[in-house]
């Protein structure tokens, strides 16, 4: 097989990088250039879902689908919105693309709008990303100076015009419909589903909600096909009905207790253990993992076993993880305590669920109490169970809320516990316990 | 009588054309106000929804909802400091870097040092888990904080 390229990241170490004029430089902008005169709106939706691109964002909804699910014939207007939220823990990916190459995706942008034919689009970056977004303000300005954007770009019928919009430091407000209330000035919390965004979204317009990366991808398949795109990654599995496949290019997230915690690109399907041990060069301080989370801390948690499987769209699931999530890997060591990681888990989604449905406010924040309890020593067995009990009943399997995030904050307790139960139980039963620092522990489980 | 300074003013009834209803405008606005004032005082939401045409309660729903705006009673110093507290952080000692700076500043997470000058936090995910541990000063990260580094962080942020 041929040395895998990255194209994503390609530009990241440029001079200049985040620059129109070196964009251009590097043939950026000739795509969608082209394609405005080549493609209807109606060819690049196809060529999207001919490609086989999935959602990046967590979701893995195949993106060229979404985009069919806009009203035939509307009048308009049909808005974008751009999901920069990204809030996963462990996730950084959308970062550095806005920071190092904000024009690749807007480029993306402006092409995935064009084949949706929205008037507007909103890029909706959460407030931690200063840096990145400055850099996607001034890529929008100089846009709009080499008439990228605008009315009539490029001399063609199309006409767009890009809002740059701040988060203000809520996880939430990565789900799609808490992205659009919180845009829409109103508290982040996700709307009952159907209609979803595609028949009436923001504003109460049909609206395509779109994660930075997949829009970058949308870039890179108008520029090099179809065939490249699927040329990597991995195949539908035929025992998996309607599978979309894993194709394409991934960036992947390396973080915790490796030598090297960076962000690489490579052909979806990679496995975990070569993930950390080529790229991560292996754990740190020459220990042994203990374990992982395979795509954000919502994903579930691994064992130093289950490394095998492959990070495609499929493989975590078949050592009862959620999914692929954000392929945002981080990894333990065999020094670390099973209860400490999970502790850090469930204070976040405490912190962090956005209390519209009362299983997950209510559970999470239970969640969090029984660990804490059980970390601070004074856990008692039958916790464990009811933890378990907890967190198979809070998220949109079971029924119970509205949203999915909340199946992503039970889904890492289920997984600790019934693969490190052995663990949990030696824990309780001899007594260890932690010394809180300065009185910290408790502090700030919710607002 | 308007609290607003009309810069400021000016600012929101600029974004309001970009957007197809007003109260989109409601967290740009916010940030423009406690970006200047350090805090969003209640006249200031009586302004904001005199701008945005809803009611004040409206506009101090969206902003209670993000612990992010501060109140009169409780406004950011000069600077932010934001230590992260996610797992990738957490695993590569965030932890004792807060424990440390919270000796240092004499200050707990919610709290601003008696000068004025730093306003200490804990964040969730700063999306830098490449640098970690990593904390955010007002919104600009900065990675691979240690024991040794850190007191340089906090002399030049007391400037």
């Amino acid at each position: 097989m041929a040395k895998f390229e990255p194209v994503l990241l390609k530009r990241i170490a440029v001079d200049h990088s985040d620059s129109i004029g070196t964009y251009m430089a590097d043939g950026g902008y000739r795509g969608l250039t082209r394609a405005l005169k080549e493609y209807s709106p109606g060819q690049l939706v196809d060529l999207v879902k001919n490609s086989g691109l999935r959602g990046r964002g967590g979701a893995g909804f195949p993106t060229g689908l979404k985009w069919t699910f806009l009203p035939k014939d509307h009048p308009g207007p049909i808005y974008f919105c751009v999901n920069a939220d990204e809030s996963e823990p462990c996730t950084f990916n959308n970062r550095v693309l806005m920071e190092k190459d904000p024009h690749q995706v807007l480029e993306g942008i402006i092409l995935s709008c064009y084949a949706v034919q929205a008037s507007k689009v909103f890029i909706y970056v959460r407030y931690e990303y200063g840096p990145a977004y400055r850099a996607m303000e001034m890529a929008v300005r100089q846009a709009y100076e080499k008439g990228f954007l605008g009315k009539n770009i490029k001399g063609s019928p199309y006409s767009l015009d890009a809002v740059m919009h701040r988060g203000a430091a809520a996880y939430i407000c990565g789900e799609e419909t808490g992205l659009i209330e919180s845009l829409e000035g109103k508290r982040a919390w996700p709307r009952i589903k159907p209609p979803f965004p595609a028949v009436e979204g923001a504003f109460r317009k049909p609206t395509i909600v779109n994660n930075i990366e997949t829009v970058a991808c949308v870039k890179q398949i108008v520029d090099l096909g179809v065939d490249w795109f699927k040329s990597m990654g991995v195949p539908p599995n035929p025992a998996i009905p309607r599978d979309a496949g894993s194709y394409g290019p991934k960036l992947y997230c390396i973080s915790g207790h490796v030598q090297n915690p960076c962000l690489v690109e490579l052909p979806m399907g990679i496995t975990m253990r070569e993930l950390i041990d080529v790229h991560g060069q292996g754990v740190w301080k020459g220990r042994k993992a203990k374990g992982g989370i395979p795509g954000g801390i919502s994903m579930g948690v691994m064992t130093e076993k289950e490394f095998d499987i492959p990070l495609d769209f499929n493989g975590p699931g078949t050592v009862g993880c959620l999914g692929l999530g954000t392929a945002a890997v981080t990894v333990f060591d065999d020094q670390t305590s099973i209860v400490d990681v999970l502790y850090n888990i469930c204070r976040f989604f405490a912190h962090e669920s956005c209390g519209q449905c009362t299983p997950c406010r209510e559970g999470t924040s239970w969640m969090f109490k029984m660990v804490g309890r059980i970390r601070n020593g004074h856990g008692r067995k039958e916790d464990l169970n009811i933890l378990e009990e907890v967190g198979n009943q809070i998220g949109i399997m079971p029924g119970t809320t509205i949203c999915g995030l909340a199946d992503g904050a039970g889904w890492p307790v289920k997984n600790a516990i019934r693969k490190f139960r052995q663990e949990f139980e030696t824990y309780i039963q001899g007594g260890e316990s932690r010394k809180p620092l300065v009185g910290l522990q408790m502090a700030q489980a919710s607002h | 009588m308007s609290f607003l300074n009309s810069e400021i003013t000016e600012k929101i009834r600029t974004l309001i054309g970009l957007y197809p209803a007003r109260q989109a405008v409601t967290l740009p606005a916010l940030h423009l106000v406690q970006d200047h004032y350090r805090c969003v005082p209640q006249a200031a939401i009586r302004d904001i929804a005199a701008l945005l045409e809803v009611s004040p309660a409206e506009v101090h729903d969206t902003m209670s909802f993000y612990g992010f705006y501060k109140t009169e009673a409780n406004p950011l110093g000069k600077n932010r400091l934001w230590v992260c507290r996610s797992l990738a952080c957490e695993l590569r000692g965030s932890e004792k870097v807060l424990e440390k700076i919270v000796q240092k500043l004499q200050v707990h997470p919610g709290q601003t040092t008696a000068n004025g000058a730093i306003t200490l936090e804990e964040a969730e995910c700063i999306g830098v888990c490449e640098g970690a541990p990593c904390v955010l000063i007002n919104d600009v990260p900065c990675s691979n904080v240690s024991l040794e580094n850190v007191e340089k962080i906090l002399d030049n942020l007391q400037k």
